[in-house]
């Protein structure tokens, strides 16, 4: 039974993973690429870990994998916010596409 | 069986993310398809526990986790610091 | 105070990963976390005391199930427009006001701003926003500000402030 949960949530967590990154690979610009790819593949990633705690339960596997989550977390937030941030301070343009652009005000 | 299968999906992923650092046309997206290869490895990982059953994968998976972050930030640092547009 | 506090998280999260209960693994985790906490407690929360106020917990576990529902349902968006063939987005930055005051709380929403699929927090300047985000459905600013924000602001105002 915990198996086949376990099981469910892997396999939502890989079919994430793919959206990610097939996003990676499609989407025109960075800024849409970090959309797409940081988010999904982090939260593919987490249900992957959950799963494992699922399967093995509240022993010393379990409880790593629970924590490995919110630590995943912060890091994949923290690294796209700074990736974003960077990208735009080094000077890379905005798709051609972009309707609206508030930042650009406050750069000197 | 079905482990298995997920495990070569998830690797054929991260040729995927290769591609990216390979082809992509400017050093912000490397830099993305770096950070984003950091955190399938950590799938990579987890589903390797299941599938061999050596527990002290998941430990390999947190150190990871940490140190894909601080490559990570190390880089967007570089990125801010300098003009790096083509 | 400070420094109890994060001696006590620390230790916490010693014993959850290490998950066994002999003497020698708690004296090492009581001396690693003791040299952690003298070390990094100065630059930790301001007012401690409001992590012994009980009902904060609850409205974390509220807001964590709020939370994971909207990234779900957000995730399911971004990857339709992912996967359908005419790329449905129209990307731009945005500035949005927010009201909370703290620093720890400007931080988690952020961090939430982030973590829901079709935004990202690119820079916070005093209390404003700056986001970018994949398919800007409206150019009204106190639409696009309570359709961004006003999902979490509210709970996490109850959490932090």
């Amino acid at each position: 039974m915990n198996d086949t949960i376990s099981l469910i949530f892997i396999v939502i967590g890989v079919v994430f993973d793919l959206f990610g990154c097939i996003g990676l690979i499609r989407l025109p610009d960075v800024y849409n690429r970090l959309q797409s790819a940081t988010k999904s593949v982090t939260l593919g990633t987490c249900s992957i870990l959950f799963g494992l705690f699922i399967k093995y339960g509240f022993s010393a596997i379990g409880m790593k994998a629970l924590i490995a989550i919110p630590l995943l977390f912060f890091a994949s937030t923290v690294a796209a916010h700074a990736l974003i941030r960077g990208s735009y301070k080094s000077g890379i343009k905005l798709w051609d596409k972009t309707v609206i652009d508030d930042y650009k005000d406050v750069q000197k | 069986m079905i482990i298995s299968l997920l495990l070569y999906i998830l690797i054929g992923l991260s040729f995927l993310c290769f591609f990216r650092v390979v082809f992509g046309p400017s050093i912000a997206d490397r830099m993305v398809a770096i950070d984003i290869f950091g955190i399938l490895v950590v799938g990579i990982c987890a589903l390797l526990v299941i599938k061999t059953g050596r527990l002290f994968l998941i430990d390999i998976a947190i150190a990871w986790i940490i140190f894909s972050f601080i490559g990570t930030l190390t880089l967007a640092k570089y990125l801010t610091g300098k003009k790096l547009d083509e | 105070m400070k420094y109890i506090t994060l001696f006590i998280i620390i230790f916490a999260l010693w014993l959850l990963m290490t998950f066994n209960l002999e003497t020698p693994n708690l004296i090492v985790g009581a001396v690693v976390a003791l040299i952690t906490s003298l070390v990094f407690g100065k630059g930790f929360l301001q007012d401690s005391k409001k992590f012994f106020q009980l009902q904060r917990y609850f409205w974390i576990i509220v807001y964590l199930f709020i939370f994971i529902w909207e990234c779900i349902k957000a995730n399911f968006d971004v990857a339709y427009r992912v996967l359908s063939p005419s790329m449905p987005i129209k990307p731009g930055i945005v500035k949005v006001k927010t009201s909370l005051k703290t620093d720890i709380g400007k931080t988690f929403l952020a961090n939430s701003i982030t973590m829901t699929p079709g935004t990202i927090t690119v820079d916070i300047i005093d209390d404003e926003f700056y986001i970018h985000w994949i398919y800007v459905s409206s150019e009204d600013p106190k639409e696009y500000t309570n359709k961004i924000l006003g999902r979490f602001e509210k709970y996490i105002k109850r959490i932090f402030e």
